[in-house]
């Protein structure tokens, strides 16, 4: 995975809730195989009126936040499909980190396994970031992963929680299948202690 | 005291440390074409191998036409990721039930008919309704693609224990009103987000009351308001679907089996981290209005006017809502003409459901200029509904009969609405452009689309019963 220590990058703000990722990575394009190449279908329905042409009404296609890294969004974003095409398709978009108000928990997931920081914040305090950065054009944050903190350009900060685990995860780019092949004797110890006899009899034999 | 979530983790804890999350055994790992192929790939690259194939089960679901399956697609791009499942269970030995398997279906809905889902059982797969399986009284979840691979190669799963939130139905359903009702007035009830977090324990007479058709529709839509799993203890109802089931203990070893299952259930006194209480002895059929499926009404009710809303997020999300969705605020959606009929998915595409949406259509007519789709959850579903006469019921009627898979529930298939069409659809999610761009999705019951078919736009079922 791609380590995550700090990242600078300009903010483009997403300004509705419950963004789910059929927005994000709409279905049509979900058919391909591939892991890479995702970016140009990110938010696709989005920033393209159906004749193909860009619509210029759609927040990230705005002079302002071309080159956008950071996205702010609002409560219960990523919800609805488990489709990982969707942090795919952020990261390959240029997107390193999301701050939001709230995430759904398999995008979440999702975000911390291919090094795409989803940062929770309070509500209020995610307002006070959509202000400073729809007040000022160019507005860059900071993100320092290791102190838990975000410094806008302006000066403005605030700590982020986020699970210990996890961040040791990004620091280092730990690779978790990885880590979870070292504990292979309690994964044998555990196949062999949890046997029922009538659960020998269900796999396999019947396929 | 213990509850059904705190047992079901402890029998699958392989390891437990401070500072990791806890380390879960995965008794299922069920697999479709679109989640997996990178998974493979990635297990390719490191040189890694699937540990336990024989604890993986495949289907191909999301993009198989509905008709016509049987020749090359017309889209190559899904065909050759058919291919690639092919390819890849035949590698590591992996069963799949392609689409000339009598077996194949939505993965929710022929996976737990072949008895492969057990009480007790964690279930994996990389599909947010997963959550399904917990029916059965199983921790069943939807993972990304990373932890497909992470199951893949380990069969276990890291994962941060969720909170438990408990909501107890009491009461009897009214005729008429179905466990879809039921779910979505839940949604409706608890929020978009209300669940997050939380394994929702479903609890209650209500709940004892349904069907195992009624109790996966129940658990399937848990993650509709965020929820990482639904749980219905299980009991004779449950026993009762599984003995005989083929993927099921047999003979002396299910007599045995279910000795342990009885087993399975929240300890009088066990402590959840929520509670919610609801009486459904009054509840109406229910539709959506909006675009997320907890934007949901009372069938006979007014669509809501934005400013009734406290939150101001709520508040522009209705508005872009009945924007998009057409609607205005007050109209009843009696007055909104429906295009499109589609009675299926891994939330509706059981016997049950094609019998509940039969018996409305019986000796009837769909009216003028309405398309309906009926698009039966399995092979299995498929068969016994033509053995029953329903298929026969569906055709005089007026609606096409096809054969099983996702369709319009996501559209990835050739199954989509054009741009301002409105459909009754009897899946789970009314996402903007979901079933096609532009094209608007109200969700209700099988009961409810099947007379929406019948009078082109949203009526009370219960007039036609």
């Amino acid at each position: 995975m791609q380590k995550f220590t700090t990242f600078t990058g300009l903010a483009a703000p997403l300004d509705r809730a419950n963004v789910d990722t059929d927005q994000i990575l709409p279905k049509q394009f979900l058919t391909r195989v591939e892991r890479s190449g995702w970016g140009q279908f990110a938010f696709y329905n989005w920033r393209h009126r159906p004749d193909g042409s860009p619509d210029p009404g759609f927040v990230l296609n705005q002079a302002r936040y071309r080159g956008a890294s950071i996205l702010l969004a609002r409560e219960n974003f990523g919800c609805g499909s488990s489709r990982e095409h969707a942090p795919w398709a952020l990261l390959d978009f240029g997107f390193r980190v999301v701050i939001a108000p709230s995430f759904a928990v398999i995008f979440r997931n999702n975000c911390f396994q291919n090094g795409l920081l989803p940062i929770e914040l309070e509500p209020q305090m995610q307002d006070e970031w959509f202000r400073r950065v729809q007040a000022k054009e160019g507005y860059v944050i900071q993100v320092n992963l290791r102190d838990q903190v975000l410094t806008g350009i302006d000066g403005f900060a605030c700590q982020f929680g986020i699970d210990p685990f996890r961040k040791r995860c990004l620091l280092e780019g730990l690779d978790d299948i990885g880590l979870t092949l070292q504990d292979e004797a309690a994964i044998q110890t555990h196949e062999q202690t949890h046997r029922q006899p009538w659960q020998a009899a269900v796999a396999g034999v019947t396929k | 005291m213990p509850t059904l979530l705190d047992k079901i983790w402890q029998s699958h804890l392989v390891r437990q440390s401070p500072g990791q999350p806890d380390l879960l055994f995965a008794d299922r790992h069920l697999l479709h074409e679109v989640t997996s192929p990178q998974a493979f790939e990635g297990l390719r690259v490191k040189g890694r191998g699937v540990r336990r194939p024989d604890l993986s089960y495949a289907v191909v679901d999301h993009v198989v036409p509905t008709s016509g399956r049987e020749l090359p697609w017309a889209d190559q791009v899904a065909w050759t990721q058919l291919q690639a499942l092919r390819a890849n269970c035949r590698e590591h030995g992996i069963m799949l039930l392609d689409i000339s398997d009598p077996r194949q279906g939505v993965i929710h809905v022929c996976m737990p008919e072949l008895g492969l889902t057990l009480p007790g059982n964690t279930v994996f797969c990389g599909d947010s309704h997963t959550t399904t399986h917990g029916a059965f009284g199983a921790l069943a979840f939807g993972i990304g693609t990373s932890e497909v691979e992470h199951v893949l190669a380990t069969q276990t799963l890291p994962q941060a224990k969720p909170r438990t939130l408990a909501v107890r139905l009491e009461g009897q359903l009214p005729p008429g009103v179905s466990a879809k009702d039921l779910i979505l007035y839940v949604i409706g009830q608890l929020g978009v987000a209300g669940g997050t977090g939380h394994v929702i324990e479903y609890l209650g007479s209500a709940v004892r009351e349904l069907s195992m058709e009624g109790r996966l529709t129940l658990c399937n839509m848990a993650v509709e308001c965020g929820a990482r799993g639904g749980l219905v203890a299980p009991d004779e109802t449950t026993f009762a679907f599984l003995r005989g089931r083929p993927f099921a203990p047999q003979g002396a070893d299910f007599e045995q089996a279910m000795a342990h299952w009885r087993t399975l259930y929240s300890d009088e006194g066990a402590r959840y981290d929520r509670q919610v209480s609801l009486d459904i002895s009054g509840l109406q059929p229910q539709v959506t209005w909006g675009t997320h499926p907890g934007q949901v009404m009372e069938i006979a009710g007014r669509v809501p006017t934005p400013d009734s809303f406290r939150d101001p997020d709520a508040v522009k999300a209705a508005q872009r809502a009945l924007d998009y969705m057409g609607l205005k605020p007050g109209q009843s959606l009696g007055d909104a003409a429906v295009d499109v009929v589609f009675i299926g998915s891994c939330t509706n595409g059981r016997l049950e459901d094609l019998q509940a949406a039969a018996a409305l259509l019986k000796g009837r007519r769909v009216a003028p200029g309405v398309r309906v789709l009926v698009v039966p959850g399995s092979g299995q579903v498929k068969a016994q509904a033509e053995a029953l006469g329903l298929a026969e019921v569906f055709m005089a009627a007026g609606c096409e009969w096809r054969e099983p898979g996702c369709s319009m529930c996501l559209g990835m298939n050739p199954d989509t609405l054009s741009p301002g069409q409105r459909s009754a659809s009897t899946s789970n999610r009314n996402f903007e452009d979901r079933q096609g761009r532009g094209g608007r999705t109200h969700l209700c019951s099988p009961a409810t689309a099947a007379a929406a078919a019948l009078a082109g736009r949203f009526v009370d079922p219960r007039q036609y019963m």
